[in-house]
C-alpha cells in the first residue's frame, strides 16, 4: 500500500523585501513577491526524499489562502508532490490559528487516510508555529515540532528524529501517523525540475471551500468563530535618531564614542 | 465580515490599498473593496481620509461568564531540575498583571515534571505567590502528550483565567497542543502584555504609532492584551481573547523583566496527583543531548558585539570575539551572517533569532534589516558602526559611526580601558 504523506505549506510575502515607508510609517508592500514559506519548502523536501526511495509515496500538499496560492501550489508540484489542495473561502478568512487548524485539518481528514504530515515550523509573515501542533491535536495524532533530523525505518512505520532545543536536542522514536514540523536545519529544499514545471501545469488543483471541508463559519472557521481578535494593530514607533560621530581618525572616532558611552553611565 | 468599505463614501484614493499590511483591500473600479485576506486589523480604518471604512467587529466581550477563572498562572519550564530564566521573568510579569486584575488576584507557577516541588521555592523568591507541583516520574523529560495531558486537565480543574508560557522550544511545543485541546485563543510570542486600557495606554504612547484617543483609560476592561510582532516586525498586533478561557500566550525570553529576588519567600503550594499511564505518550525519548558547542547566552548579556554582512567573510567573528571578550561582552550576528554560513544560528539576533536587550548593543557592519531592528531596538544604547552611511541601523543607533570596521574596532579594543580618563578629561576641559 502506498505510503502516503501530507505536506501544509503556505504562501507569504517575502518579509524580507517589506519596507516601512519612511512618510507614511505604513508597510511598502509593492513589488513584494510571495513566496513559499522556507519552512514548508523543507518540510516539502523531506517528503520528496522519502518518495525518492520509496516511489509508492504518495505526496499531496494542502494549503489555506486566497485563490493566488495556487501559484504556490504548482510549485510545489513542480518539485515533485503528486497532488495538491487548496481550502479557499471568504469564509475562512480572518481565521487565527485555531480556525485555521480547524480548517486544515477538515482538508486532511477529507483527503482519507494518511501515513505522516509534515509541515513547516513557522510561516514568516505571522511566526505564529501554532497551526501545525494544532492540527495535531484536532486530529489526534502525536507531533514533534523542530525536526532537524529525521529517519524512517525501512517498513514505514517508525520514525527517528532529533528535535532541535535551544541548548542541544532530543532524540525521538515516534510511530506513524504522525505531524512533524520541519525547521532550516533538516535539509536544502531542491528547485523545480523543467518536468515538474510541465507536469505541475496540467495538473487540476481543487478548491473546497467551507462547504466542502463541512467547517461551519459560525462556529470553527473565520473570523467570528476564531477565539482570538485584532485589538489594534500599529507599526512600531521608531527609535529617535542618535548621534553621528564624526572625527579624522578612528582613534578619535572611538575616544568620542567611549566618552559618549561613558556620559551616559553604561560603562 | 468584519471590515466593510461604505460606497458611497469611499473617493477611491487608494490609501487603504497601501496602508493594508495584508494586501487585502482591492479596488473595483473607483472603490475600494476588501478581500479574503482581511485580517479585520483595522489600520485601514484609522488611515481612510473620508472615515469611509467601518468595522463591525464586536469589541465587547459578549456576556460569556467567565468569572468561574481566576489567577494567572506560569508554565515554570524546568529543564534537568533548572528553572529556564524566561519562567522567572513571566512569574514577574505575572504578579504584575495580577495586581492590574485585583488585589486578591494571585500567581501560581506551575511545576511540572519528577521530583520538582523543592525548585518551588525559587518561584517564590521571584514573586509567586504558590505553586502548582504535578509530579509523575513519566515527566522526567518534556513530552508533547504527557506535559499537555497535565497541564490540561489541572487548567480544567482549577480555571485560571491567563496562562503564560515562555517561547521557548519546549513552550511552543506545548501552548499551541493544550490551546487546541481547551478550545481556547494563544497568542504567539508576544513582547508585552497589559490588562488595565490605561496601562495599554501608556505602553501606546511611549513606544508606538498607535492613536489612542479612542481608548478609555478608565474603561474595566481587564482582558489580557498580548501585543506581537508580525510581518517579520514591520507590523505590531495587540491580540485579545474576548469570548473563551484561560487566555494564553507565549512570551519571548528577554523581554520581561525579572523582579528582585527575595531571599526565603514562600508561598501556597499546590500538589496536584496528575493521571497518567505510558500510553498516554506517544513518543519515546531516547536521549536529550545538551550541545557540547559554546552556550551563547545573548538574553543575558549586558554587552552583545554583533557581526553582519558587512564583515566580509567568516574570519570578521574573530574580530568580533576579541572585540566581546575586550568588553565584556558576548557575540552575536545578522541573519545575513548565519545565511552565509560565517557563524552558527545560536548567534543569531532578530525576529527569527533571539530577541535581546543588553546594556550596549554594537552592531558591526549590519545594515539593519527591519527583522534584525525587530530583535535588538529595545536595547539601552545602541553602537552601530557601518562603511554605508545610509544603512537604516543608523536609524534606530544611539551612536553612529560611518567607517571601516575593521578600523574602527581594533581602536575601540585599545582605548576600552582608558575611558574613564577620557571622561574626566572632557569634564576638566569643561569646567576649565
Amino acid at each position: 500500500m502506498a505510503f502516503k504523506i501530507i505536506v501544509c505549506a503556505k504562501q507569504v510575502p517575502d518579509t524580507n523585501e517589506i519596507k516601512i515607508d519612511p512618510v507614511t510609517k505604513t508597510l511598502v508592500r509593492e513589488g513584494v513577491p510571495s513566496i513559499l514559506n522556507h519552512d514548508d519548502a523543507n518540510a516539502l523536501e523531506e517528503a520528496l526524499k522519502i518518495k525518492d526511495k520509496h516511489p509508492d509515496t504518495h505526496i499531496t500538499v494542502v494549503t489555506m489562502g486566497p485563490p493566488q496560492a495556487k501559484d504556490m501550489l504548482i510549485e510545489c508540484l513542480a518539485m515533485g508532490a503528486d497532488d495538491a489542495v487548496l481550502a479557499s473561502d471568504r469564509a475562512l478568512g480572518g481565521s487565527d490559528t485555531w480556525a485555521t487548524s480547524n480548517a486544515l485539518s477538515a482538508a486532511v481528514e477529507k483527503l482519507g487516510d494518511y501515513d505522516l504530515i509534515f509541515a513547516g515550523r513557522q510561516a514568516i509573515d505571522g511566526d505564529t508555529a501554532q497551526v501545525g501542533p494544532q492540527m495535531a491535536e484536532k486530529l489526534g495524532i502525536p507531533q514533534v515540532t523542530y525536526v532537524t533530523e529525521f529517519s524512517i525505518d525501512d517498513d514505514r512505520k517508525k520514525i527517528t528524529v532529533k528535535r532541535k532545543l535551544e541548548d542541544g536536542y532530543e532524540l525521538i522514536r515516534i510511530k506513524t501517523p504522525c505531524m512533524l514540523t520541519a525547521i532550516k536545519e533538516l535539509n536544502a529544499p531542491r528547485y523545480m525540475s523543467i518536468g515538474g514545471i510541465y507536469d505541475a501545469t496540467s495538473k487540476d488543483i481543487p478548491t473546497w471551500g467551507a462547504a466542502d471541508l463541512g467547517v461551519d463559519p459560525d462556529k470553527e472557521v473565520g473570523l467570528e468563530a476564531s477565539p482570538t481578535n485584532v485589538f489594534r494593530s500599529f507599526t512600531p514607533a521608531p527609535k529617535g535618531k542618535g548621534m553621528m560621530l564624526t572625527g579624522d581618525t578612528e582613534r578619535e572616532l572611538a575616544d568620542k564614542l567611549l566618552i559618549g558611552l561613558k556620559s551616559t553611565h553604561v560603562i | 465580515m468584519a471590515v466593510t468599505v461604505i460606497r458611497d463614501k469611499c473617493i477611491g484614493c487608494k490609501i487603504c490599498v497601501k496602508a493594508c499590511p495584508f494586501d487585502a483591500i482591492d479596488m473595483d473600479g473607483k472603490i475600494a473593496v476588501i478581500n479574503e485576506k482581511c485580517t479585520s486589523c483595522k489600520v485601514c480604518i484609522s488611515k481612510c481620509p473620508v472615515e469611509a471604512i467601518e468595522s463591525d467587529a464586536k469589541e465587547v466581550a459578549e456576556v460569556v461568564d467567565l468569572s468561574a477563572y481566576k489567577h494567572v498562572w506560569v508554565f515554570a519550564e524546568q529543564r534537568k531540575g533548572k528553572i529556564m530564566n524566561v519562567a522567572l521573568e513571566l512569574i514577574g510579569e505575572g504578579r504584575r498583571l495580577a495586581r492590574e486584575i485585583g488585589e486578591d488576584t494571585k500567581v501560581y507557577a506551575v511545576l511540572i515534571g519528577d521530583k520538582v516541588e523543592t525548585l518551588s521555592a525559587e518561584c517564590f523568591e521571584y514573586g509567586a505567590d504558590g505553586a502548582y507541583i504535578i509530579e509523575d516520574n513519566l515527566l522526567t523529560n518534556y513530552t508533547t502528550d504527557g506535559y499537555t495531558k497535565v497541564l490540561t486537565d489541572t487548567i480544567r480543574e482549577y480555571k485560571p483565567e491567563i496562562v503564560l508560557f515562555g517561547a521557548t522550544h519546549i513552550g511552543r511545543d506545548l501552548a499551541p497542543r493544550v490551546a487546541a485541546r481547551l478550545n481556547t485563543g494563544l497568542t504567539a510570542d508576544c513582547t508585552r502584555l497589559d490588562v488595565k486600557v490605561s496601562s495599554y495606554i501608556d505602553y501606546a504612547k511611549k513606544s508606538t504609532t498607535l492613536d489612542t484617543s479612542d481608548l478609555d483609560p478608565a474603561s474595566d476592561d481587564k482582558g489580557l492584551k498580548q501585543t506581537r510582532p508580525a510581518f517579520g516586525g514591520n507590523l505590531m498586533a495587540t491580540i485579545v481573547c474576548p469570548r473563551t478561557r484561560p487566555q494564553m500566550a507565549t512570551v519571548r525570553p528577554g523581554v520581561m523583566a525579572r523582579r528582585e529576588r527575595e531571599a526565603g519567600a514562600s508561598g501556597e503550594v499546590v500538589k496536584v496527583n496528575p493521571t497518567l499511564s505510558a500510553d498516554d505518550i506517544r513518543t519515546e525519548v531516547l536521549e536529550v543531548v545538551k550541545s557540547a558547542k559554546e552556550i551563547v547566552s545573548l538574553t543575558d548579556a549586558e554587552i552583545i558585539c554583533s557581526g553582519g554582512r558587512g564583515l566580509g567573510d567568516a574570519s570578521g567573528f574573530e574580530l568580533m570575539k576579541k572585540f566581546a571578550d575586550k568588553v565584556g561582552g558576548v557575540v552575536g550576528s545578522s541573519r545575513a551572517a548565519v545565511d552565509s554560513g560565517w557563524i552558527d544560528q545560536s548567534h543569531q539576533v532578530g525576529q527569527t533569532g533571539t530577541t535581546v536587550k543588553p546594556k550596549i548593543y554594537f552592531a558591526c557592519g549590519i545594515s539593519g534589516a527591519i527583522q534584525h531592528l525587530a530583535g535588538m531596538q529595545t536595547s539601552d544604547i545602541i553602537v552601530a558602526i557601518n562603511k554605508d552611511a545610509d544603512s537604516p541601523i543608523f536609524e534606530v543607533a544611539d551612536y553612529g559611526i560611518v567607517g571601516d570596521l575593521y578600523k574602527v574596532i581594533p581602536q575601540i579594543i585599545e582605548e576600552w580601558d582608558k575611558a574613564e580618563e577620557l571622561y574626566e578629561a572632557t569634564l576638566d576641559r569643561s569646567a576649565e
